[in-house]
């Protein structure tokens, strides 16, 4: 077991050794151009306001945290060349380098690390990363100090990846709204090992090399172009004759399957922990037959993930019991996993008092919000159909005419994706704590409420001890696979492709939402 | 003056048009459910209720339909298309960014499918049983039937797959450094598969439509006669016939112009084109509501000024146009 939380009482310790410790395995090439590719256009490169993964990338370059993750989940320096966690849990105190400065020259002080937190608690859709953060104070440049209201192990990651972005107050301080500031996408000035050459919306995103970036020797690359191609077939294409190195997030199976057997390329499922990518079935424990559990338990005996991982996902994406991403430490896999058995399906059926009348026993309506998963939502009506419940697929026109339903409840059941986003207590506890029933999209669409659930989350997220979170987030898990308010199928298979010339490609539990400064060109 | 009296006349037209354009469109995209507010949060990975409706206020979202298209209306009127939500930067500059590349490729597509299209036309006119005919037939209905987004795969695959005779996607090349040429030539080699693929649709009708109408020009009387006089068949074929078979295949390209602005939407989406098509497509899955009305009303313009054009390119190959009152 891996453990989230191991280091961050000896972090102190630890953070000398490792901030001169560059990891270097076949000596890396500095210089080149790396071309990589974004799916999505991008709108905003500052991820202190502006979550999601297409920010991420850019941002992550653009803007450093105080701290960088390993593969093993262990916290390790970045900005902050060593951290302290008082014995309560109640104070975080960060300790910057000392020669970090912004691309403008300015050098980056505790000043700039309050005014980030500031921002991201009052403009980042996730409140519950800063939220115990009551005060941060700046005992001297080059020390935060930050105040909590109680103990908060997810600020751990919440100082991470993309989460975290330090931002020069001397630029977005200037009273301009910080989610609006036009320096958001042009000139922008940022903490990270790269800095921002062009932005075009709709075609790329260029970053050059940062010389007086605060780890010295890095980052290898001179230059990332990230180019924007929406077109999947068309990305693939261009992994293939060689026209881009490297691309995050490729989910289609199969051109994941066709990119797989190219020579020189490597397509990996490796990287997504941190994001923790779910696919679901959602059922709305509020309404009709679904109120109860053992219909709930019946469609899971009667959809086969089996089928789903193998001829839906093409063998693309992995299994997954709970609300938590496998990847993660808190992964529990001593739960229900509902194996196929449509003759307990039927007897659950029964049992709960919906006999077959003629051809059915009774109807519901799956919905799905993006067209990429109507095989799924096809594949549930005809499974469910062998067990005598009729489902009728409700399309929807686009993804807020779906948000709108989901969000109103108007539903039965639906196809979801959801992510974790680090911490449980970030991007996992909105689905199911009954203080967030049906407040928008992702949060508690299922209308679920368990008293021992909601305590279990409450407790876990100020469980300084990583041994008993663990236990904590364990329990919550079986609960959760127990009831069903969401049945759990698989992880969507976001996968990371790039050719041979790549040398340490951003593998690690953040993918691409961390700095990239160790990824270099082999020639 | 009958010049004039029309371009008066298309400006009144234009005015009523573009105001149906942007009260229609308002309406249509006020009758769906759910609005940009839930994009954004989807964009963001999740937002709670409060940020929900922070969005909704801080836009105007929250407001009544008729209030909100009220103030829409008085913006435009002052040349103002509004902000983007979803984009965070101002309609206009969004638009006039993406509307060069956009331009380039609707007029390269539209004057390649023209040119080769009467070219093919006249070539299967001039023997119109023999093979050339069959040749140009399939192949210009072959373009014509098959997805436009199928077409531009299979050149990808063919020709930036298979042989590496042009790049995948995009407009430029970052990395190439050089004069203005060298960025020509790399722009150009991104812009033939794009063109080819959205003028292969139209091909067909270019080259059926001479086809057919040189063919009932070369059955005339002054053909004969000029066939008399002892001219070249090439003679006779280019400057006597050609001009008058025109005048349809002119006017049907000024009516295909919104067409073929349409189907760049589907082709920018392929070759990740950054133009108006993506920028459209994407604002309609966001439901970002000013962009679309923006894109809408800019494309609006283009057509009537495309179809301005065709009515004067017309009276140049045919006097008879302008010659009624």
């Amino acid at each position: 077991m891996k453990h989230i939380l191991k280091g961050i009482v000896t972090g102190t310790a630890a953070a000398a050794v490792l901030a001169t410790g560059a990891i270097a395995e076949d000596s890396p090439r500095k210089g080149g151009t790396l071309i990589t590719v974004i799916a999505t256009n991008v709108r905003n490169l500052n991820p202190a306001v502006q979550s999601g993964i297409v920010t991420g990338y850019p941002g992550a370059q653009l803007f450093a945290a105080p701290l960088r993750y390993d593969e093993d989940w262990t916290p390790q320096p970045y900005l902050a060349k060593s951290w302290d966690v008082s014995e309560d849990g109640l104070t975080v105190t960060l300790n910057l380098v000392e020669n970090a400065v912004f691309h403008d020259g300015v050098p980056i002080t505790s000043e700039d690390v309050a005014f980030s937190v500031e921002t991201i608690k009052a403009h980042h859709p996730f409140k519950s990363m800063f939220a115990p953060v009551t005060s941060v104070d700046t005992p001297d440049e080059h020390t935060a100090v930050l105040t909590l209201s109680k103990p908060h192990p997810a600020l751990m990651l919440a100082m991470s990846g993309q989460l975290m972005a330090i931002i020069p107050k001397h630029i977005y301080g200037d009273g301009q709204n910080p989610k609006t500031h036009p320096r958001n996408t042009e000139n922008v000035v940022g903490s990270g090992p790269f800095k921002l050459v062009e932005y075009k919306s709709g075609e790329h995103v260029i970053l050059e090399r940062f010389d007086d970036f605060f780890i010295d020797g890095r980052p290898y690359l001179d230059k990332i172009v990230m180019r924007i191609i929406t077109d999947p077939a068309a990305r693939a294409i261009a992994y293939e004759n060689g026209e881009i190195h490297m691309g995050a997030f490729e989910s289609l199976p199969r051109i994941i399957n066709r990119l797989k057997k190219v020579d020189n390329l490597t397509v990996t499922d490796e990287g997504y922990g941190g994001i923790g990518p779910l696919d679901w079935l959602a059922m709305n424990t509020t309404k009709g037959p679904l109120k109860d559990v053992r219909v709930r338990k019946a469609i899971a005996y009667a959809v086969d993930k089996n089928f789903i991982h193998k001829a839906l996902m093409e063998g693309t994406a992995s299994n997954s019991l709970t609300g938590i991403h496998p990847d993660s430490p808190f992964y529990n896999t001593n739960v229900e996993g509902y194996d196929l058995d449509l003759d307990k399906s039927r007897a659950l059926l029964d049992e709960a008092g919906f006999p077959m009348k003629g051809d059915s026993r009774f109807n519901l309506t799956i919905d799905f919000g993006w067209p990429g998963v109507k095989p799924q939502v096809e594949y549930v009506k005809a499974a469910l159909k062998k067990v005598g419940i009729a489902v009728e697929v409700r399309a929807s026109a686009d993804f807020p005419t779906w948000a709108a339903r989901m969000g109103e409840m108007d539903y039965d059941m639906s196809w979801d994706t959801v992510f974790n986003w680090g911490d449980p207590v970030i991007g996992v506890h909105r689905t199911y704590s009954s203080s967030n029933i049906a407040k928008g999209v992702w949060s508690n669409t299922q209308g679920y409420a368990n008293a021992r659930v909601d305590e279990l989350m409450q407790m876990a997220a100020v469980e300084t001890d990583p041994a008993k979170r663990t236990a904590l987030y364990a329990e919550f898990q079986e609960i959760i696979a127990d009831e069903l308010p969401v049945y759990h199928t698989n992880t969507l298979p976001y996968h990371t492709v790039y050719n041979d010339n790549v040398g340490n490609p951003p593998l690690g539990i953040w993918g691409t939402s961390t700095p990239i400064d160790m990824t270099y060109l082999k020639n | 003056m009958g010049i004039l009296r029309t371009i008066l006349l298309r400006v009144v037209y234009a005015i009523l048009l573009l105001v149906a354009v942007l009260v229609l469109n308002f309406l249509l995209m006020h009758l769906a459910p759910g609005d940009v507010a839930d994009t954004i949060s989807q964009s963001m990975g999740g937002a709670d209720q409060e940020i929900l409706d922070e969005i909704r206020v801080s836009y105007g979202l929250d407001q009544p339909f008729i209030v909100q298209l009220g103030r829409y209306i008085a913006n435009v009127a002052q040349f103002d298309l509004g902000y983007s939500f979803f984009y965070n930067q101002p309609v206009t500059k969004l638009i006039l960014e993406r509307l060069p590349a956009t331009l380039l490729l609707v007029i390269a597509a539209q004057i390649a499918a023209l040119i080769i299209g009467v070219v093919l036309g006249v070539i299967s006119a001039r023997k119109p049983n023999g093979l050339s005919n069959y040749v140009v037939t399939f192949l210009a209905l072959f373009g014509y039937s098959a997805p436009v987004f199928w077409t531009g795969i299979l050149l990808l695959i063919t020709f930036s797959l298979n042989v590496h005779w042009f790049p995948v996607a995009g407009m430029r090349d970052v990395t190439i450094e050089g004069g203005f040429w060298v960025h020509f030539i790399d722009v150009a080699r991104h812009l033939f598969l794009p063109a080819v693929t959205l003028g292969s649709i139209f091909l067909a009708l270019y080259s059926r439509l001479t086809r057919a109408s040189m063919m009932e020009v070369l059955g005339s009387d002054y053909v004969r006669t000029a066939k008399a006089k002892g001219l070249t068949s090439n003679q006779v074929v280019y400057k006597h016939a050609l001009k008058n078979a025109l005048s349809p295949v002119i006017t049907l390209a000024g009516l295909q112009f919104s067409a073929v602005l349409s189907g760049a939407v589907l082709v920018e989406a392929v070759f990740s084109w950054p133009g108006l098509g993506t920028l459209a497509f994407q604002s309609i899955i966001a439901r970002d509501t000013p962009t679309i009305l923006g894109i809408l009303f800019f494309s609006a313009l283009v057509v009537i000024i495309g179809n301005l054009l065709t009515d004067l390119a017309l009276r140049l190959v045919d006097p008879r146009v302008g010659g009624q009152k």
